[in-house]
């Protein structure tokens, strides 16, 4: 069993009391909301007659049906506005923080948080998404849950939850040019596979991960739940505070002396006990391209799709699913597989960092006219800093539409959707069949600047050929 | 569909149906039910819509379509069922379809939790046993009746050992697993512990 880690601090910190079954009663520091997996919770509240306990404690933005083209009032998605509205109103009716479009903070709830400043080190986290994990690059526990708990957060500020082992990511060396964040963290999903965090809270560490920037260690965090792990943290250090200071939430004057003495207290302890270690060497990562239907199924830029007696007998089912979905066929080259569609944006890949990336790439280059691409800030702020850079302006120069924030074709909820056996080369975070709006429809994961370079080439390419 | 939906109350010791088996590693909760059929404010509908999309590209060979299945309570599947979204969507969904209980290999954690927390006991089995299951699923029909208390299922010809975390088996036998109340029952200590967490006091610009 784990010890003196982070993980072990924060939760110790939390725990209201040990349930009669054996689970812990956890607080839980800040609850984000959305409107997809809210409103079930609102009406059971309801049905049993209850009141959201701290309603200063939870916040709420719009982002899963938010469409990215015209996001005039009422929504021409008449299911759409109806959950808007009911986001709205249960706001309204619990006093209940809103970011709402037009607010200037609305956007993905796991890129609004952090630049607001409400994510902090040594919180607990929980919002009815499973990419909650993200706000753990901060130091914080964060974890999605499902409509039930978010009821009970709202109800009692807690949880019921069993503790989880704590496995630490040991990333040697650094990236190299040309290789992303989002390389590395398929990479490491690839290696360990999509269900090897089932049960373990991922704790990445090492030099490669002290190297990234807070938005890249965001991405890495974002990933934990593809590779199984519902939470996953770094250490907070210098960077976590500087990326804090300022932001509209973070404490100020003396409360932020407060706060900042008590973050640095904050890390796992040198002697501190992991129930598992894995170590790995992060120069020896490539641009990395998943071929497959889960995000495991991945390989670099340079490879082909593994052979199915490649495979341990474990991966074979699903090999043989993904071969028959996908197209492929077993050994092909992944590289200059032909591409109809390039989206990026979503809760991994949205941020002013990833734009800013991929915008690099593109400038002064056309995209394929094979090729439909379109950009999707991940909030308000993002998109508003990107006009101020002009990086808007580069993406619609180059071919792409510039969109709305929102989640978009991460999930498809909204009318940006995959149509037939389209192929598509996505920022996003999930290659799951029929997750981009339609059922025949094919993902490739890979980082901004790789969906960038496979937009101009109208195939995937190596976006190192792009920067040298 | 079959007969009506009754949501599970209070104590669950035992749970008796016919299985009904689903082949795959890996299964996640947008196949279970796909984003489309999320824009909803209640869970009401969703039972018709499980598996849709994997339905119709197997027209009509899809498990949940077989005519021999369509009274079958309890789910076998693989390993990782339940990995991806958090979507309760999913096992909502599949509650309303007539799932009462699922065994299989292994769970994504956020999936099992929504189990726990909607009253759907998952249970364990090496990965030979769930094969075996899958396979006598073939050619006859499997009735089990599962015994919570001592994790345990039994059929005509069989009998199993199954796995379940303590904790989980123990909230399902207290009915805690409905867990307001008992989270509510603290809430003393939940006072305490918001005054007492460091963060809250620097973060005034929150309490307003």
């Amino acid at each position: 069993m784990s010890q003196d880690t982070l993980f072990d601090k924060v939760w110790d910190l939390h725990k209201v009391s040990s349930l009669p079954g054996g689970s812990d009663q956890i607080f839980i520091g800040l609850h984000l909301i959305h409107e997809v997996t809210s409103p079930q919770a609102f009406g059971a509240l309801k049905d049993k007659k209850l009141k959201v306990k701290f309603p200063d404690r939870t916040v709420a933005t719009v982002d899963h049906i938010v469409p990215t083209d015209n996001q005039s009032r009422p929504f021409k998605d008449n299911l759409a506005e109806q959950m808007i509205e009911t986001l709205e109103k249960n706001c309204l009716e619990h006093k209940i923080r809103f970011f709402n479009i037009g607010s200037g903070n609305q956007g993905i709830v796991h890129v609004v948080a952090p630049e607001l400043g409400l994510t902090q080190p040594g919180m607990t986290i929980a919002c009815g998404d499973s990419h909650t994990s993200t706000h753990g690059a901060f130091g914080s526990i964060a974890f999605g849950i499902g409509t039930s708990q978010v009821r009970d957060v709202l109800a009692t500020q807690t949880l019921a939850m069993n503790k989880l082992k704590v496995r630490q990511i040991w990333c040697d060396n650094t990236l190299s040019k040309g290789v992303y964040a989002k390389d590395l963290v398929l990479h490491i999903i690839n290696k360990l596979g999509v269900k090897a965090g089932v049960g373990f809270a991922y704790e990445f560490a090492g030099p490669a991960i002290h190297e990234l920037s807070m938005e890249e260690r965001m991405t890495i965090c974002n990933m934990s739940i593809e590779g199984g792990a519902r939470c996953g943290y770094i250490n907070p250090d210098e960077k976590t505070f500087s990326y804090i200071r300022n932001k509209l939430y973070a404490p100020k004057n003396e409360h932020w002396d407060n706060a900042l003495r008590w973050w640095e207290s904050l890390k796992s302890d040198e002697n501190s006990i992991y129930d598992d270690v894995i170590k790995l060497d992060a120069s020896k990562v490539e641009p990395t391209v998943t071929w497959g239907i889960t995000p495991g199924q991945s390989i670099s830029i340079n490879q082909q799709i593994p052979l199915l007696d490649e495979l341990s007998p474990n991966d074979k089912l699903v090999a043989e699913e993904a071969y028959e979905y996908m197209s492929f066929k077993p050994g092909q080259l992944i590289k200059d597989t032909p591409v109809d569609v390039c989206f990026i944006g979503s809760c991994t890949n949205g941020r002013i960092s990833d734009l800013r990336v991929a915008a690099k790439v593109l400038k002064g280059k056309k995209v394929s006219k094979n090729v439909k691409a379109f950009a999707v800030p991940g909030s308000e702020k993002v998109a508003t800093k990107a006009k101020q850079e002009g990086l808007d302006q580069i993406f619609r120069d180059s071919g792409f539409q510039w969109r709305e924030p929102g989640c978009s074709m991460c999930l498809a909820m909204n009318s940006d959707k995959l149509i037939g056996n389209q192929v598509s080369a996505s920022s996003s975070n999930r290659n799951f069949k029929g997750r981009q709006g339609s059922p025949s429809g094919r993902t490739l994961l890979m980082s901004p600047a790789m969906v960038a370079a496979a937009a101009i080439n109208g195939k995937v390419s190596d976006v190192r050929e792009f920067i040298n | 569909m079959k007969s009506e939906f009754t949501q599970p109350i209070g104590k669950i010791s035992n749970i008796n149906g016919q299985c009904i088996p689903l082949i795959g590693n890996d299964i996640d909760t947008d196949r279970i039910i796909p984003a489309r059929f999320l824009k909803c404010v209640n869970f009401d509908s969703l039972g018709e819509s499980v598996f849709e999309d994997d339905r119709k590209t197997l027209k009509g060979k899809h498990p949940f379509d077989l005519e021999e299945n369509k009274n079958a309570s309890i789910l076998i599947v693989n390993s990782n069922f339940g990995c991806g979204s958090s979507r309760e969507h999913a096992p909502q969904a599949l509650m309303r379809w007539g799932i009462k209980a699922i065994i299989g290999e292994s769970f994504a954690d956020i999936f099992y939790s929504n189990c726990i927390a909607i009253g759907i006991p998952c249970f364990t089995l090496p990965k030979n046993s769930i094969e075996e299951i899958q396979n006598y699923c073939d050619n006859k029909f499997l009735f089990l009746e599962i015994d919570l208390k001592n994790s345990f299922a039994k059929a005509k010809d069989l009998s199993l050992n199954l796995e379940i975390k303590d904790s989980s088996r123990k909230m399902f036998l207290s009915g805690e697993w409905d867990a307001t109340s008992t989270l509510l029952e603290n809430e003393n200590l939940i006072e305490n512990k918001f005054n007492e967490l460091p963060y809250i006091k620097f973060n005034s610009l929150f309490n307003s």
